[in-house]
């Protein structure tokens, strides 16, 4: 049977090749079901059971238009396991007003008492966040960290969360910086998410005004040189700040290097770069796309007065002429007249976003991420011109990459290392595991080296075999593989009688028969069904997609 | 001194008198033709940023104690919990004592005054400017100790090579090059209650099947360590020299760092850190919060480097800190976020028993921004001391990107 497949990929692949199509016509589209498990395992997470056996009754093509329209797919059944999140709907002023506040507040009373009962020789002992107020504090990330595991699991929208993930991860934030931690929840549900299939400079227009953003890069502490208001407005801010944000847990258990925030008694006066050299670097044109020192400061300076209206209150982005640098500005030999206030920062991103380094370097981002390590510059050639052509039109570039020949194409087949999210999040998919509770999941992502919504750098997490694949990883993967298959992951369970007991069986249902006959010698050997389930799940063979 | 490829062959023939030979320790033993000394780097981070004018304390400066009249340190001499003198201006902390044989030794260097460029006061910043050694830029994919693991690749590499004992790597040895963490030797491997024998066995045999050269690569690796770290039980590990751990998290991971050194599994960068040092609250002097972090500090590194005995000859122990703390204490009798700090030194090569760097002064007007302690020795001159002088890379440039590294700009830790 498998045979039979490969040589219909062979032939498939041969008519292909002989000619120089850059897009298969509704008669050459690929439908055998080993195209279709590919196309499962990078459009989605891995396929379930079940799943194959429906894109091929509907047709791959027409799966992979599906996809491209995610408000079309009918997904309630997910609606009702996110329901016990209680704050993944929530605005962050209500976040705010029911999580930060209230743990700010506590903090400020236990540090008075502190300070009243300390003696010299007996000082007391430091005001630390009681459990109750760290587990207060910590729901909000732990929610949303379950919210994506549940949704990346569960979702017929697959290709809306693989994406979700990718843009997240492209304009990454912390949550461990300072009050970020309840910035997220709207800022992936609000910022990210109802653009990763839409227009490129819609996206980065709301990550650039999104507070998640405007705190973790800075930018709602930059101020024009010598603006004459910025002591008063830094005082305001600080006043709005209270004087030690919290330290704390970000997720389900400590996070080494997880720093408190400084206490916000002098804020850095003045220019602050940081966002402008992040937005051209990483969100925008790349690190080699054209740019120069001098644009990174006329950047910072075109963005000053972009700022957080009381960030203590949740409350969203503002504009501060009071800080802003009103002269004029040159960017990439662009000028940008004087006087121009908030609109200045709407130009720049105007620029940026059909700058044809941009349209480039997201393209090779995105066929890393789709197709392989080592992007073939064909395809992110015209996945660039498609960018260029449509103004940024997200689904558009998507459609090029997910029906090109290169993307469905025997080299790319199995070419990429799961991250270990991927890696996660298939293993419940391909053993049909049931999730109750997820936070067990998010703490294993800790255990893979991948602790959800905590990538320190704004570089995000990287997309190549050689960052995930160590001595380390692996064997966490082996411990995962082991903990789900005998059902001690509390909060996850697998009805045993569901899956296949002989090792022929198992290998089809985990690794959809494409396993080697040594795998396959091996799987037979073990002596229980959960270790056969377990010896799949943590082979080589599963660890690619 | 002995040289690593003796350790080498002594290991391997141990190992095989067990009844294997781990795949790497074989290549590594074969590999010494070129009989090169290796040498060991011990990073330890001190996540909170100490207070280090009350561990190295300015005792020669009025103003210290003008600053703080409730958590100084007193001068030396003057009873229980005084400094130690160390040059007639700086005093160690008492509660650093352990540590004072090392400087009377000439094995403990000091380098105050020192830090960051970039100014600030974030903990999450700078710790992840410390770590990437480039202070202000924020995009920076991997460590300073990872671009060093990149640029010396060694063929005869061990998974033992980079070691954190920690439950996650730190930024510091974030990167493509493979550096391993785990919180404890004894829990990296298979756990499969009852059935760990043959999960391990069937997983052994499912990598060293595979085509898949990556994975085979790693599985194969993953391995030979979980078998190599089987004969390093910790339980039954007995330092040597009488050094005595602390039975803390911190004092636990040095002991087992020690022990992976002395087992000769190839260990060239390892890890640890402490945390407990923002000390905004009653702070303490002689006794209290700082003084007790501080001897968990000093006891687990005394017992370190006693135990590890002549191979200090070859290893380093460097401590850092994101950044110092304020000059002043604040109203509740803590300290509050500053610049400038202390870093130690410690090895068989370093010019010990001296405080290195420009000493700014603490008056008011020589102080950073008014109020904290100067910075006049950039961090990154003693990561790139250490580097060049005791790691011995010739060419640094690329593990300090967008830093014009200077030798004449070292503090000249090493001869």
């Amino acid at each position: 049977m498998r045979k039979t497949l490969r040589t219909t990929v062979a032939v498939g692949l041969a008519v292909l090749a002989s000619g120089t199509a850059t897009h298969f016509t509704a008669a050459s589209f690929p439908s055998d079901d080993r195209t279709i498990v590919h196309v499962l395992n990078r459009a989605g997470f891995g396929p379930r059971a079940g799943d194959v056996a429906a894109v091929r009754a509907i047709g791959l093509q027409r799966y992979i238009e599906q996809q491209l329209q995610p408000d079309q797919i009918a997904d309630a059944g997910v609606a009702g396991r996110l329901s016990g999140l209680t704050t993944i709907g929530m605005s962050s002023r209500e976040i705010a007003e029911r999580f930060e506040i209230p743990q700010l507040r506590m903090r400020q009373e236990r540090k008075l008492q502190a300070a009243r009962s300390g003696s010299e020789n007996q000082p007391a002992p430091p005001p630390r966040a009681t459990p109750e107020m760290q587990q207060r504090a910590n729901q909000v990330v732990q929610d949303l960290a379950q919210q994506k595991l549940i949704r990346a699991i569960y979702s017929e929208r697959q290709l809306q969360e693989v994406l979700t993930d990718f843009w997240f991860n492209h304009f990454n934030v912390d949550a461990r910086k300072g009050r970020v931690r309840f910035m997220l929840t709207e800022y992936e549900r609000d910022a990210i998410r109802p653009h990763v299939l839409g227009r490129f400079s819609d996206l980065l227009e709301a990550t650039a005004r999104s507070p998640a953003m405007l705190f973790y890069l800075d930018n709602w502490q930059s101020a024009a040189p010598n603006s004459p208001d910025i002591d008063a407005a830094a005082a305001r801010r600080r006043q709005a700040l209270g004087r030690r944000p919290g330290r704390g847990r970000a997720l389900g258990q400590p996070l080494p290097a997880a720093p408190a925030q400084q206490p916000v008694n002098r804020p850095r006066r003045g220019l602050n770069e940081n966002y402008g050299r992040e937005l051209m670097e990483l969100h925008t044109l790349g690190v080699d796309g054209g740019y120069t020192q001098q644009d990174v400061t006329e950047v910072a300076r075109a963005f000053t007065g972009w700022t957080i209206e009381n960030p203590r209150q949740g409350a969203g982005y503002r504009f501060d002429p009071r800080l802003h640098d009103d002269g004029e500005k040159v960017v990439l030999g662009h000028r940008i007249k004087a006087g121009g206030g908030e609109r200045d920062g709407i130009e720049v991103l105007d620029l940026l976003s059909r700058h044809p380094s941009t349209a480039r370097f997201i393209a090779t981002k995105l066929v890393r991420r789709f197709v392989s390590d080592t992007p073939p510059p064909a395809l992110v050639e015209r996945a660039a011109g498609r960018f260029r052509q449509t103004d940024g039109d997200l689904r558009e570039v998507m459609r090029t990459i997910l029906t090109s020949p290169e993307f469905l194409s025997v080299e790319a087949y199995r070419a990429k290392v799961k991250t270990p999210f991927e890696f996660m999040v298939s293993t419940i998919r391909a053993t049909g595991a049931e999730v109750q509770d997820g936070l067990p999941l998010v703490r294993a992502m800790q255990q893979l080296g991948m602790p959800l919504y905590a990538c320190q750098p704004p570089t995000g997490y990287r997309d190549t075999a050689d960052v995930w694949m160590n001595t380390g990883a692996l064997v966490s993967r082996m411990n995962i593989a082991l903990s789900v298959a005998a059902n001690q992951m509390r909060g996850v369970s697998i009805a045993s009688q569901s899956l296949p007991t002989d090792s022929r069986g198992v290998a089809e249902v985990i690794l959809n028969g494409d396993v080697s006959e040594a795998t396959l010698a091996t799987i037979a050997k073990a002596t229980t069904a959960p270790q056969m389930l377990a010896l799949a799940v943590g082979a080589p063979e599963f660890q690619r997609r | 001194m002995i040289s690593r490829r003796v350790f080498l062959k002594d290991g391997a023939f141990a190992l095989v008198s067990l009844g294997f030979a781990p795949s790497f320790l074989t290549r590594t033993a074969f590999a010494q033709g070129r009989a090169v000394r290796a040498k060991q780097l011990i990073a330890i981070f001190q996540r909170g940023a100490v207070d280090g004018l009350s561990m190295v304390v300015p005792f020669g400066e009025a103003d210290y104690y003008k600053a703080r009249p409730s958590i100084a340190i007193a001068r030396p001499g003057s009873g229980d919990g005084a400094a130690l003198d160390l040059d007639g201006f700086f005093g160690l902390n008492a509660r650093l004592q352990p540590l004072q044989p090392f400087w009377d030794a000439r094995q403990l260097a000091i380098v105050h005054a020192c830090g960051s460029p970039d100014t600030t006061r974030s903990h999450f910043d700078a710790q992840d400017y410390m770590e990437t050694a480039t202070p202000g830029v924020k995009s920076t994919a991997d460590g300073w100790l990872n671009r060093y693991l990149q640029t010396r690749r060694v063929e005869a590499a061990t998974p033992f090579r980079a070691v954190a004992l920690s439950g996650q790597l730190p930024r510091m040895l974030q990167g493509p090059s493979p550096a391993l963490a785990m919180s404890q030797i004894g829990q990296f491997g298979i756990r499969a209650g009852r059935a760990t024998e043959t999960a391990n066995a069937s997983f052994e045999a499912l990598y060293a099947a595979a085509a898949d050269r990556v994975l085979n690569g790693t599985g194969r690796e993953a391995f030979d360590a979980i078998r190599m770290l089987k004969t390093n039980d910790p339980l039954r590990y007995d330092p040597e020299h009488g050094a005595d751990y602390p039975r803390s998290a911190f004092g636990q991971a040095l002991k087992q760092i020690a022990q992976l050194i002395k087992s000769n599994v190839g260990v060239e960068i390892a890890f640890a850190d402490l945390g407990g040092w923002d000390t905004h609250v009653n702070q303490g002097a002689a006794q209290g919060q700082l003084a007790g972090r501080l001897d968990d500090f000093s006891r687990g590194i005394a017992a370190l480097v006693t135990d590890l005995g002549d191979r200090m000859a070859d290893t380093v122990v460097l401590t850092m800190s994101e950044f110092g703390r304020a000059v002043g204490e604040n109203g509740s009798r803590g300290t509050d976020h500053g610049h400038g700090n202390a870093m130690m030194v410690i090895g068989g090569g370093v010019r010990g028993g001296h405080v290195y760097g420009k000493w700014p002064g603490l008056a008011p007007e020589h102080r950073f921004e008014g109020r904290d302690l100067a910075v006049t020795t950039d961090f990154r001159d003693v990561f790139g001391e250490i580097v060049v002088r005791h790691l011995g890379v010739a060419d640094p440039k690329p593990i300090f990107p967008g830093y014009d590294l200077k030798p004449a700009r070292f503090p000249g830790l090493f001869a």
